[in-house]
């Protein structure tokens, strides 16, 4: 539990970050948080020669509205996400998966950005990311641009993102009238990651059929997804409970489903169409449907 | 007012400096010019060492010196096991391994550097070349021939067999009225996994021919001989010293290859020399508990009377004996008729070697698994008759008395096994949980309600009983101020005993509770002991004290009664003060203490001073014991289980610290509770252990549970003089066979038996899925 030596920065300000992200790219790690990395690096399974601590960078810690967005630094912890009132008034989605993180140790220290940017395929945010839709801003020497996040997780670990390239903010669209935001998580009883999660958003019309659904799945697969089959299965009907289970049966579909001593392949898939349906059947409620 | 702090709920003398963080583990033990030890460990289940090259570690910055287990052959001995049975087999079991490794985890080599970080570098640039041996892990696999051999020189991996007869099979057997229910129950195999890793210091003083050991044990002294004999050292020139331990559950009553590797480095080096265990090594290094297979054949009569019991226990040892390690499925099968009249019992243990870490002792140590059967087989028995579990236990109880004596040989001090069930059920609402349970089946959802009705061995013991000593030392000394030291040979760590063992003195004594401390864990300090386990600290030690408390008494009660001109037999302790009966002549317990250490008018033949030493030594074992009711609820559609409520009434005799009692039973629900739900260390064909880090290997967590309502009844024993029977392991033992049977009966609505352990949801989503509930109303 001794991780190799390496060299430690602390950059101040973005531009500083960037020029040290650029400088390691080869051999070094952004650490924002630390509570995937350090671990991995306790058990030898990572071993970065610099390890470059966003920690102290000015102006990453933030949570606010623009432009009728909500717009989160990337080093916000998880805890600040769970607490902030602005987010449980215009974007609930996030609180709600914040308190499903971890144990409150984890959520004091880990932070959304270093989450996201370690892609971990039972992570609770990509699950939240994917069902709002969100864009993650990125900054390098050479610049800034902000990712969709339906092009931001490429697989196991690996996002879109460049050598070089340090997360810096992420933007969420606000909820809508008449819509519902839920997570539902089966936690792993050791790690606490999901085993498998469900984000979603559900915009009733004003005759309360399903306007629009988005759903996000994590822990089920080596990156997380958006179970498009059955956004669409649903999208245009009632939110009858016999309508949304019919549409959640499509939750893993085209999905190769992981397996592990906790929970089968088959099980997860399961898993995942049960949690599907309880998280559509609350964001409908919360929607104020039945 | 002095004699009332026994049964009180005082708080521990212990928190304050444990919650401030004051305390001092091994690892906030600094000495000048300590080197750090690090261990290369096997990565194989099986392997010969053909090379091992460490040319490259020793060259690594800071490193002092490299040592391999040639570099020990004949230098230190052997990790010692100290069970005696009949046709044991007890492989040389070297500090580092010699020519094969035989589990993951097992030390290869040791390294010694100026740092910590410095040594788990140089660590890993030891070479070491393995030779590929085929593995065994499955117990049945290891008995057939032809299998793979954990040691080739034993000519088979089986260590050991030993039977229990009791009671005439032949009629048994031939009577066919009887009903033969079979099961077979798994008891996996789990990580004891104490907060505080394994430490140890050890610091050799050239000079003074001394070492000097810090070791985070719950046996120094038993540590502090087997320490002399493995480094050849005279045991005068030893001392081992346990500082705040940070819980152990039975993984620290051993002795450990790297307690030996670090005296030896030190002794090598001439400096003391540190190791701190990591977690991935505790998992993988440290002792594991359970892991049996038990075959289990009950013959009931169809009112429910159980009139035998077939039990046939393979015990996995994995690949050397620890201390205790093959006395630990014995314990098994002496209590596997738990509290019933059972007539007939047959009982085989066989002790196999596997390529895993050894099993040894682990809260309950062998009475969790011999529970865990009869209480599941009590349940299959009601299951199989169509009564209800109460009623079969009740039917098998044995009249409330004493000296209960069963086929197994075990004698039950005192029982009323009725009291505490009736408790439990009146707790609980039992028989309004079973309406319920009717009631949310036609709406198809599942209630279970589950029982536990254990008895347990505890305060162990008799020595003629233990494989190394089972009395126990005290010492009270009243200092010149008035001031009393307490001194046990129990090593606590964790339970409690600073604050109940002053309890019992300041009682006694007729003093106030906060002029008595307790010290313990040096055995420089200490006069020997054996230490804490098997729930004995209170129920031995404790006796230790409260005996060596009547001496001091007996002789300050003729000090004054010189003075007071009464009889020492009038003299009465209380309110600080040595008084008359009628309290009309008295003197202060302090102006007796000074005539003691003064003695300028001692009564003739009184010896100065007022320090006394007694071992104590148990006539018997005693036996707690409880009923539990655990409610739990099945999600339908997931398997996932939520529990509801948890119900405890334990007896454990007389109740010293009702606070004390409470955190044991509580923590040791949590852990008993853990192995019915979460816990397991997987292994796999190779001997990987896949469950190697808290990622993986689910521990409990308090947000999991929910209140648990606990209750006592106090029957007394008479096996020691305070009337206290020991309480440490039974939570855990009364817990787990609750949940499974909770789980099992909420499943019973599917036609479910039997689930092994864990109760993954997986494991009962496979039952769920397989068709509806019968007796559910149409939705």
């Amino acid at each position: 539990m001794i991780p190799e030596s390496f060299e430690y920065h602390v950059p101040k300000t973005v531009d500083e970050a960037a020029r040290m992200a650029a400088e390691f790219a080869d051999d070094g790690k952004v650490l924002a948080g630390g509570h995937s990395l350090i671990p991995m690096m306790k058990l030898r399974l990572a071993s970065p020669k610099h390890l470059i601590d966003l920690g102290r960078v000015e102006g990453l810690k933030y949570i606010r509205e623009a432009d009728g967005k909500i717009e989160i630094g990337a080093l916000t912890t998880h805890f600040q996400a769970e607490y902030a009132t602005l987010l449980k008034e215009k974007c609930p989605l996030l609180p709600e998966t914040a308190r499903a993180i971890g144990d409150v140790q984890v959520r004091n220290k880990g932070t959304i950005g270093g989450s996201l940017a370690h892609a971990d395929p039972a992570a609770d945010w990509p699950a939240a990311a994917l069902a709002l839709d969100a864009e993650l801003k990125t900054v390098s020497t050479s610049g800034e641009r902000w990712i969709p996040v339906s092009e931001f997780f490429v697989d196991l670990l690996t996002t879109s993102m460049n050598p070089g390239e340090i997360l810096t903010a992420i933007r969420f669209p606000a909820l809508p009238v008449r819509s519902g935001d839920a997570y539902a998580k089966h936690a792993h009883p050791a790690s606490g990651f999901a085993v498998v999660g469900v984000a979603a958003r559900v915009t009733l019309d004003e005759k309360g059929i399903v306007e629009k659904a988005r759903v996000g799945v994590t822990g089920v697969s080596s990156k997380a997804y958006r179970a498009s089959s059955v956004e669409a299965a649903i999208t245009g009907k009632a939110p009858s409970s016999k309508n949304l289970d019919t549409a959640s049966l499509h939750a893993v579909d085209g999905i190769d489903l992981n397996g592990d001593l906790y929970a089968s392949a088959e099980y997860r898939g399961h898993l995942a169409k049960v949690y599907t349906a309880r998280a559509l059947a609350l964001a409908v409620e919360r929607a104020g449907g039945k | 007012m002095a004699a009332k702090l026994l049964g009180e709920r005082i708080k521990r003398k212990e928190d304050p400096r444990l919650i401030q963080g004051r305390a001092h583990y091994v690892d906030d033990i600094k000495l000048v010019g300590m080197l750090h030890l690090a261990f290369v460990r096997s990565p194989y289940g099986h392997a010969r060492l053909t090379a091992i090259n460490t040319g490259a570690a020793r060259n690594a910055p800071g490193v002092v010196a490299v040592f391999t287990g040639e570099d020990l052959k004949g230098r230190l001995g052997f990790v010692p096991c100290a069970v005696e049975m009949d046709g044991l087999k007890i492989p040389e079991h070297p500090c580092l391994a010699i020519g094969e490794v035989r589990y993951v985890g097992e030390p290869v080599a040791a390294v010694v550097a100026t740092g910590r970080y410095l040594a788990a570098d140089a660590a890993a640039l030891v070479e070491v070349d393995y030779d590929m041996l085929p593995a065994v892990t499955s117990m049945e696999q290891a008995l057939e021939k032809g299998s793979p051999l954990v040691h080739e020189s034993l000519g088979d991996n089986l260590a050991f067999v030993a039977k229990i007869e009791g009671g005439d099979w032949k009629s048994v057997e031939a009577d066919p009225s009887l009903k033969v229910i079979r099961q077979r129950m798994i008891n996996q195999r789990l990580g004891p996994m104490a907060i505080e890793t394994r430490g140890v210091i050890a610091s050799y003083s050239p000079g003074e021919d001394t070492l000097t050991v810090w070791s985070s044990t719950q046996i120094p002294h038993l540590l502090k001989t087997h320490l002399a004999i493995l480094n050849k050292m005279d045991e005068s020139r030893c001392r081992v010293i346990a500082p705040e331990v940070g819980g152990a559950f039975g993984s620290k009553l051993n002795v450990y290859g790297e307690e030996g590797v670090a005296c030896f480095a030190s002794r090598q080096l001439g400096k003391p020399v540190k190791w701190i265990e990591g977690r991935r090594e505790n998992l993988a290094g440290t002792i594991h508990g359970r892991d049996q297979i038990d075959d289990v054949e009950i013959y009931a009569k169809p009112d429910g009377t159980v009139v035998g019991l077939k039990c046939f226990i393979l015990a996995d040892l994995g690949a050397y004996h620890q201390f205790l390690t093959p006395g630990i499925p014995t314990l098994t099968a002496m209590m596997v008729l738990g509290c019933y009249n059972i007539k007939n019992v047959f009982v085989e243990t066989k002790g196999v070697f596997t390529n895993k870490m050894a099993t040894d002792a682990y809260r309950g140590a062998g009475r969790p698994e011999a529970t865990y059967i009869i209480e599941r087989a009590m349940d299959l028995v009601a299951r199989e008759l169509g009564m209800d579990p109460v009623d079969v236990r009740m039917k098998n109880f044995p009249a409330p008395g004493k000296d209960i004596v069963l086929p197994t040989g075990v004698n039950y001090d005192t029982a009323n096994y009725q009291k505490t069930l009736k408790k439990v059920l009146k707790l609980s609402g039992y028989s309004k949980l079973r309406k319920e349970q009717v009631r949310l089946r036609k709406k198809g959802k599942l209630l279970g309600i589950g029982l536990s009705t254990y008895v347990e061995i505890c305060a162990m013991g008799p020595s003629s009983r233990m494989p190394a000593g089972g009395w126990e030392s005290g010492t009270v000394r009243v200092e010149p101020t008035g001031k009393v030291t307490v001194l046990t040979g129990a090593s606590p760590h964790g339970q409690g005993e600073e604050t109940s063992f002053a309890q019992i003195v300041a009682g006694e004594l007729g003093i106030p509770y906060d002029d008595v401390t307790v010290f313990h864990g040096d055995t420089a300090q200490v006069p020997m002991g054996i230490g804490t386990f098997g729930s004995r600290a209170t129920a031995v030690g404790g006796s230790a004290i409260y005996y060596a408390a009547q001496r001091i008494k007996k002789k300050m009660a003729r000090i004054a009664a010189h003075k007071l001109e009464i009889k020492p037999g009038e003299v009465v302790f209380a309110d600080g003060k040595l008084q008359s009966k009628d309290g009309s002549k008295s003197v202060a317990f302090t102006e007796i203490v000074t005539e003691a250490y003064y003695a300028r008018q001692l009564p003739p033949g009184v010896e100065p001073g007022l320090s006394e030493l007694y071992v104590f030594e148990p006539p018997n074992f005693t036996y707690p014991f409880g009923a539990h009711v655990a409610v739990t609820e099945i999600d339908a559609q997931t398997g996932e289980v939520s529990l509801r409520n948890y119900f405890a009434v334990d007896d454990c005799g007389r109740i010293l610290n009702p606070m004390l009692v409470d955190g044991q039973v509580h923590g040791g629900l949590a852990q008993g509770i853990g192995q019915a739900l979460w816990e397991e260390l997987i292994y796999d064909e190779n001997g990987q252990l896949l469950t190697g880090t808290l990622m993986d290997y689910a521990m409990p967590r308090a947000r999991q549970f929910p209140w648990f309502e606990t209750a006592n009844t106090e029957t007394r024993t008479p096996v020691n003089p305070l009337g206290v029977k020991g309480v440490g392991e039974a939570g855990t033992i009364g817990s787990t066979p609750a949940l499974v049977n909770s789980v099992v009966d909420a499943m019973s609505a599917f036609g479910v038996r039997h689930i092994d352990m864990p109760l993954k949801p997986e494991k009962i989503w496979v039952h769920l899925k397989q068709g509806a509930m019968p007796g559910r109303d149409a939705a």
